[in-house]
């Protein structure tokens, strides 16, 4: 095999699961670890960095992160990564003071941003410090877009978008609220230098069956009805409500009609109830306020009495499967029946631009999508560049941030005149972490602690009050703990081929068995040869040849604990557990002085 | 040396044996050896080995000396009887132990300290008897609790870490325990342990005196240029005779193989060792023949390795004292005094 380019920047980071399944690749163990030594602050400011809005994410984040973490792979669950970067954010203390401090020096260049959704202060954040002048323009009264409008407030109170998205606009961005866009073309009139479009994907699917139309009263499109609770239009709503939709969306919607007066509150869904897109936790929190979730049942009529709701039908299907895997939903002939006083519709969202000009120069595709390039986010107009779920369709908040550095990078790029497709690499730093004969300068104890559960308020408490947060977040203590779970992934084990006098130290302390020394092979027939199987392939083998005796060195990264013990047993030093920091590039200056990290 | 156990957390595919135990069951506490110790390497092949053979813990008595290597009985086997025994005398710990209770596994751990000078005679006299047992040195060549000076099987000609020659000829554990009469006589390397787990595997399934002469270079004191016990050394001078597969069970060997290249030894437990041969001329079953092998590649600087001779109808201590099936200590009065009736039948014989 060929021995691993351990100088490529994507080799360690790939390591790091949860950096490199963040889409903002935030340095998830970095500020685990500050977080377990107590320091709030920078553990803020590390996540703040990479993901702009840690209180927020902290509570509401998709997680891509958990999934792909170590810790699941030799462990029942993995870290709650999630809920730790709350922990940063409940715990610190003034942060402002670690943030940019304006006024900067202005560049001369404006830039204009529809909608103060994540991806448009993104990027406003990225281009301000460095001495854009940026207005953002929403039609909402407060900045946030869906953040702000979306997501109730017992998931996310309005003290924390006041807060994370008031850091942004201190830094000194113009906000012209209340201002909805009807048209681009008048915007670039203006004569901004760029235009960032983060108009998100602000339409409701509709459901079309018959009856809909002689019910309009009491059926909601989930997001308008969402944006109505979240602002205080729309308090209450019948006892008997159905949530039609499988995602989170919907998970939302019924949750709050549970706490406007909803007794029976049911989802039903199409699909079957694993294939729904709804994140298992929040289906979990759905069903733990007694909303039963019903699948298989596709929309067949509303049906209606005097010109009011009185239910709805659905036809019963089963899920068939083609050799090719792909699913058919069958009709069984049977038709279910449930009464109901109001139903939410939560069953998709779309792009809309109505404001947008076909002669200004910006190409749709046939789905009325803009064309973005998905590396520099540009439009066909040079001039607009596009982001969030304005540009690809409804995804997180986290893809939204991660869009705004890449878009950031590629305006400050445009405007100073320089080639966008020529992007910036990460910075990459590596160091040794040994500090004694038994000393690393990370805890290298491996907990076995299981993942801890957040504390939950009470129902009683909880399902009263739409303004009363659900969640508590995990304290200190518990906080602390479950910092430790995390395995430092990104403390990598670094092999030094010369110093090694294979005496197989390593092999024999490593807990999950994952280091070789063999002959060498090509890959696949050398996976199955490895002292435990390694046939998880998206995990990469680290090989490492130059040893005395011809033979390679050949570590499976699939499990490794980062414990360091190949490390501490190695009587030459040829294992060492170095720190990998991998900084995404942003544009300069950068924004945020991290205090030298430990 | 490791302050931290190892983690409890494992591979999530690891296997479990016939017990349902699996290798890392068959782990002692952390080891306090020199980080790289060979010894370290020989104590993972005896649990690999162990939890192959579907091994009971709690059927297996690990003894041991004074020494870095009698310490190593700690490091593995966790819930296995041990004894730590004075300097020395871990082989007539041993053989009483054996005598009580013969049921148990017996493994003994010591040194080249332990074994070559101290306890050169407890040795001797354990391997003459033929106690059923597992012997094996782990042979550095060095004093390495004492800083290094050399013990008894350093080669005369090898030099310390300072630089000084070794003038005393060195005593070749193998060369005796074959003239002794032990059994299953093997040489293996802590770096080699494809070579040294099925040779701990054979001997733990032989009946009678079993030894093992292990080379395990002492990574601090005797790991240089000079030594002959060194990984450099080892490696470059090894000559292994043959390549050892334990079969257990009593499966019959259908495969075939060229003529003269396999030889199969049936042990009395009905394990099968089929040693593929990486020496033309070998006989492992040819005590003589061993002997003088051994000794002509001495002479030429090699260190023969492999299984280098066992007799697979061999019988231990028990067979030649004639003691009863049961083990001693399990016998109960009424197995232990016959009775007046029979007291009086044999004081009657006497008159």
């Amino acid at each position: 095999m060929k021995p691993t380019d351990i100088r490529d920047p994507d080799y360690f980071h790939k390591v790091v699961d949860c950096q490199w399944a963040c889409p903002a690749h935030t340095p998830v163990p970095e500020y685990i670890r500050l977080i377990a030594a107590g320091r709030y602050d920078d553990a803020y400011m590390v996540n703040w960095k990479s993901n702009i809005f840690p209180g927020i994410l902290g509570r509401t984040c998709d997680r891509p992160c958990e999934p792909a973490c170590r810790r699941g792979r030799v462990d029942e669950e993995p870290v709650a990564i999630c809920r730790l970067k709350r922990v940063a954010a409940d715990n610190k203390g003034d942060v402002h003071r670690l943030m940019p401090q304006g006024p900067f020096a202005s560049n001369g260049k404006r830039v204009a941003i529809v909608g103060a959704g994540p991806a448009g202060l993104g990027v406003a954040r990225d281009l301000v410090p460095a001495g854009y002048q940026v207005t953002v323009f929403d039609s909402a009264p407060k900045g946030g877009g869906f953040i702000r409008s979306q997501i109730p407030k017992f998931r996310l109170p309005d003290s924390v978008i006041d807060e994370e998205v008031g850091y942004i606009t201190d830094l000194g961005v113009e906000t012209r609220y209340n201002s909805y866009i009807s048209s681009l073309k008048g915007l670039m009139d203006d004569g901004y230098d760029a235009v960032f479009v983060a108009s998100g994907a602000p339409r409701g699917r509709e459901l079309d069956v018959p009856g809909r139309q002689d019910s309009a009263a009491n059926i909601h499109i989930g997001i308008d009805w969402l944006s109505s609770v979240s602002f205080g239009h729309i308090t209450s709503i019948g006892k008997r409500v159905i949530v039609l939709g499988g995602g989170n969306t919907a998970m939302d919607c019924c949750r709050s009609a549970r706490r406007l007066g909803g007794t029976e509150v049911k989802v039903i869904v199409r699909s079957g109830f694993e294939e729904m897109k709804a994140s298992p936790w929040e289906k979990e929190d759905a069903i733990h306020e007694d909303i039963p979730i019903i699948n298989f049942l596709v929309p067949k009529e509303v049906i209606h009495k005097h010109g009011k709701i009185v239910g709805m039908s659905f036809d019963k299907v089963e899920a068939t499967y083609d050799e090719k895997g792909r699913r058919s939903l069958i009709p069984t002939g049977a038709i279910v029946q449930y009464a109901c006083d109001d139903v939410l519709v939560a069953i998709g969202q779309e792009n809309a631009f109505p404001w947008i000009e076909q002669d200004i120069g910006i190409a749709f595709d046939r789905w009325g999508m803009p064309k973005v390039d998905p590396v520099t986010f540009q439009s066909t107009n040079p001039k607009v560049f596009f982001g969030g779920d304005a540009a690809f369709g409804p995804k997180n908040i986290i893809w939204a941030v991660s869009n705004a550095h890449q878009a950031a990078i590629s305006i400050d790029r445009f405007c100073q005149g320089q080639d966008i497709n020529d992007r910036p690499p990460p910075g990459v730093t590596l160091a040794s972490q040994k500090m004694g004969i038994h000393e690393w300068s990370y805890d290298n104890d491996v907990s076995i602690d299981l993942r801890f559960k957040v504390p939950h308020r009470d129902k009683e408490v909880s399902l009263v009050d739409i303004k009363t947060e659900v969640e508590l977040g995990f304290d200190q203590v518990l906080g602390f703990k479950e910092a430790q779970r995390c395995l430092n992934c990104d403390v990598q084990t670094v092999f030094a081929p010369k110093l090694c006098i294979e005496c197989d130290a390593c092999v024999d302390i490593c807990p999950v068995d994952c280091i070789t020394f063999t002959e060498d092979g090509e890959e696949a027939e050398l996976r199955g040869r490895l002292n435990a199987p390694a046939d998880n392939i998206s995990q990469d083998i680290y090989v490492s040849d130059g040893l005395k005796t011809g033979r390679i060195m050949a570590k499976d990264e699939d499990v490794c604990l980062h414990c360091g013990l190949c490390a501490e047993r190695c009587p030459t030093g040829a294992w060492d557990m170095q720190r990998f920091l991998l900084d995404m590039a942003q544009v300069n200056p950068v924004p945020a002085k991290v205090e030298a990290l430990a | 040396m490791t302050f931290l156990p190892k983690p409890k957390l494992h591979h999530p595919k690891l296997a479990e044996n016939g017990l349902g135990f699996t290798r890392r069951d068959y782990e002692g506490s952390i080891s306090t050896l020199c980080a790289g110790c060979g010894h370290d390497s020989i104590s993972a092949a005896i649990i690999h080995a162990c939890f192959e053979l579907d091994l009971p813990p709690h059927r297996i008595a690990k003894l041991s000396g004074i020494g870095c290597s009698s310490k190593t009985p700690t490091y593995f086997l966790g819930n296995s009887h041990g004894f730590n025994s004075v300097h020395g005398r871990m082989p007539s710990v041993l053989t009483g132990a054996n005598l009580a209770n013969r049921d148990l596994i017996y493994l003994g751990v010591s040194g080249d300290g332990d074994s070559a000078s101290i306890g050169f005679g407890q040795f001797a006299h354990s391997i003459r008897r033929g106690v059923n047992m597992t012997y094996i040195v782990e042979n550095n060549g060095v004093y390495g609790l004492t800083k290094g000076q050399f013990s008894a099987t350093a080669d005369k000609g090898a030099k310390s870490k300072k630089g000084v020659a070794n003038n005393d000829e060195a005593i070749d554990l193998v060369a005796v325990a074959l003239q002794l009469g032990a059994t299953y006589v093997g040489r293996s390397f802590s770096g080699d342990k494809a070579q040294l787990i099925p040779l701990i595997k054979g001997a733990l399934a032989h009946k009678g005196a079993a030894f093992i002469d292990c080379l395990s270079p002492c990574v601090t004191f005797n790991n240089h240029e000079g030594s002959t016990k060194s990984f450099d050394y080892v490696r470059e001078h090894n000559a292994a005779v043959n390549f050892l597969d334990v079969i257990e069970g009593r499966e019959e060997i259908t495969a075939d193989y060229p003529a003269g290249s396999v030889e199969i030894v049936r042990q009395h437990d009905g394990s099968l060792l089929k040693l593929r041969k990486l020496a033309n001329d070998y006989d492992a079953t040819d005590r003589i023949a061993a002997m003088n092998f051994l000794q002509q590649h001495h002479a030429r600087g090699e260190i023969v390795t492999g299984l280098l001779y066992v007799d697979g109808e061999s019988g231990d201590m028990h067979d030649l004292l004639g003691t009863a099936q049961h083990p001693l200590n399990g016998m109960n009065d009424d197995m232990l005094c016959p009775g007046s009736a029979a007291l009086e039948k044999l004081n009657a014989s006497l008159r």
